[in-house]
Formats: structure tokens, sequence, C-alpha cells
């Protein structure tokens, strides 16, 4: 059988239309569908903190680290003693960011206090918006996570958090960072600092349900999110949080 | 091929040429693309599964009680109620799920200041002492009951 170089043309291109008509359709029709009780669209998570509970024990930063496996001197959340005094600049110390709490502080005569911090969980996350492949998002449910097995490292998302809640993974040379301990709550647990504290400064909150404690605490409450200038949609809110804390 | 108006075959020949390439764009996208990339958003669903697979390290306070009924009721008459057990027994996920793996008991010499030292920035309110002038070398168990504290 002769194929004239036309015979050759015709056949091939009737076979990179099929091919590419069927790797589009694969693309649409290959999308597997999550099978279990955990339905995303019923949930938006956040979480509430009371600065008046928070006595800076570092339980939270233990928990979160042995949870997670957070490397040493890195942190998915971590907590700040201020110390405010009239006409200064606040002084904020964070040992190791409170994992082992902090040295006794004895000066009576100042503003102090402690505030636990944390990926916000923004709605609007600068971070995501940066990423150049798409390897971090805001997840159906509102949790910012990160696609390991996707990320480059090239910390585009380290400079534009706002809150410094990101870090390069010693290990992965991947970015890390809290995941409001997605394994957990999906399963119905609270996250592991939420677990681990000891009086209850910070509490996990779903805002889709109706029953969640969040509705009375924030129509009761005088609530502030973290640096709201940004408007970054931040869904962990403060009570009572001083205008000190940057 | 039938000419439609002269020299048509100039528009003809390079239209399938850009159809050829566009066929060439869609097999490397199918390629490269991860399966079902943008089903919820410009990232991998599988991404959230793979987050979800981590494992736990903390059972959680359900799983502590449901066996553990003295120390349960003893902490929930106390002063200790909200205090998970975990947040001071450390992570038991592996106990709750094989109980014959037996935890070490937490140190109380590292444990109880943790929260209790005195310190200026505390909430007023939180039982503080400043451990050094307190208890004088003593053990903070020989005089408090950590699952029901109060003295």
């Amino acid at each position: 059988m002769d194929i004239t170089r036309r015979d050759l043309f015709q056949i091939g291109g009737k076979l990179l239309v099929l091919a590419s008509a069927g790797a589009t359709l694969e693309q649409i029709v290959g999308a597997e569908a999550p099978s279990d009780a955990y339905k995303m669209a019923d949930h938006w998570w956040g979480m509430i903190i009371d600065i008046d509970k928070c006595i800076g024990c570092g339980n939270c930063v233990r928990g979160c680290s042995r949870e997670n496996g957070v490397p040493k001197g890195y942190y998915r959340t971590w907590v700040e003693r201020y110390q405010v005094e009239e006409g200064k600049q606040p002084t904020v110390d964070s040992p190791d960011g409170a994992m082992d709490g902090f040295p006794p502080l004895t000066r009576g005569d100042l503003k102090a206090f402690f505030v636990p911090k944390l990926c916000n969980h923004c709605a609007d996350s600068p971070c995501v918006q940066v990423c150049p492949v798409g390897a971090t998002f805001v997840s159906p449910d509102g949790v910012v996570l990160v696609d390991k097995e996707y990320c480059l490292g090239c910390r585009y998302c380290v400079q534009a958090c706002p809150y410094g809640c990101r870090y390069l993974h010693p290990g992965t040379n991947t970015v890390d960072k809290c995941t409001l301990c997605y394994h957990r709550i999906t399963r119905g647990l609270t996250t592991a600092c939420c677990e681990n504290c000891p009086t209850g400064a910070r509490q996990l909150v779903d805002f889709k349900n109706p029953k969640d404690p969040v509705h009375e605490f924030l129509r009761k409450n005088k609530v502030e999110v973290l640096k709201p200038y940004m408007a970054t949609r931040a869904k962990v809110y403060y009570k009572n949080l001083d205008g000190s804390v940057r | 091929m039938r000419r439609w108006f002269e020299d048509s075959g100039h528009l003809i020949r390079p239209a399938l040429v850009l159809l050829a390439g566009v066929g060439v764009f869609l097999l490397i996208r199918a390629a490269v693309v991860p399966k079902a990339f943008g089903q919820y958003g410009h990232y991998r669903p599988a991404a959230l599964g793979l987050v979800r697979q981590h494992p736990l390290a903390y059972a959680g306070q359900e799983q502590c009680v449901m066996c553990h009924d003295p120390q349960a009721t003893a902490r929930q008459a106390g002063k200790h109620a909200h205090v998970a057990c975990e947040a001071c027994h450390g992570p038991l996920a592996a106990h709750a799920s094989d109980p014959s793996i037996k935890p070490k008991l937490p140190d109380v010499a590292d444990l109880c200041h943790r929260c209790h030292e005195k310190d200026a920035a505390k909430p007023a309110w939180f039982p503080q002492v400043a451990t050094a002038q307190h208890y004088g070398g003593m053990k903070c168990t020989d005089c408090h009951q950590p699952h029901n504290p109060h003295p």
C-alpha cells in the first residue's frame, strides 16, 4: 500500500484530534470525588482566642510540635509576651516560641499579657494569591493548606504572609505551615493546640455550625483580628486584643 | 481541493498548522497537569487527602475518659475540670489504640510550674505561686492532688 504525503498528514491530523479530545475528556471526567462522612461544604473553620485567659504556659506550642512533627526552631504556633510601657515601643519576647514557657516577669508596673499566634486562615490570603504553581490554597472548608508534593519552595508565600506564619521546612525544602490540624478536625477532633490549652484560651470554631459557641462569642465580646488593615479576612478572632499587638 | 476563491490555500494551510498546534498543546497539558486539578480551585484536590493522612499523636479527651473513669471523675469535680488529660500526660494516641503501650507518668517537677509559676503577665484570676518561696524543696504532689488540685 502506497502512502502519499497527503495520506500521512490526514491520518496524523485525525489521530492528533482524537488523542487531544480524549485527553481533555479524561481531565474533565477523571476527577475523583472524596468518599467519606466528612462534608467539606458543611464547615468553615476558624479560631477564637481569649487574651485574658492565656497564661503563656506554651502547652499549645509543645502540643503542635509533637502532633505535627514541627522541626526544632520552627513554629506553626507560638506565644508572644507583650510588655507595654506608656510612651515607649512595646517589648515583645517569645523565647523558643514559648516552647518551654517564659522566664518569670517580675515587674508589676507594666501592662503585660500573652498573645498566642498561628496562621489566621484568611479567606483572602495574600500567601495563596502569590503562589505561582497552585501549591497553596484555601480549602472548601476554609483552611489554608500547602500541597507539599507540588510546592517548589520558592518562598513567595513566606514573604507574602503578613503574620509570619510560614517557613521553609529544612527537611523537605517545601513550605510548611499550620494546617489547623486538618487531619484532626476532619475526624471530629479539635486541634492539638486547643486540646492542650489548659485554660480554654484558644478554641477551634466552625462558623457554618449554627450551634457553635463562636456566634455568641462574636455577639457578646469586643473582638479584633490581627492587622485588620491588611484586609485578609482573617478567621482567628482575638477577644480584648490590645492596640499595641502587631 | 476545490478552491473557493483564488489563493484560499494560504488561509487553509496556516489554519491546519494552528489546529495541530492546539492539539499538541492539549496533549502536553493533559500529560503534565495533575489529575482533577482545578476541581475546587487552582490546586490539586489530592492535596487535601495528603494533608488528612497525617497520623494522630493526641488521641483526644473522649478516648481517655472511655477507660480511665476514676481519674476522669476526680478531674471533673475539681479545678482542673477543663484541662485535657493529654495536656499534662502528653500525646497518647498510640496508647489509646494499643493499651499495652504503657505511657510514662509525667514529672511534676517539670509540669506544674509551667502553668502556675508567678508571672506579672499572667491574668490575675489565674492561681500562681513563686515556686522557689512556696514549697521549700517539696514536690507539688506532696500536698496537691493533680487530678483535683484544690488543697
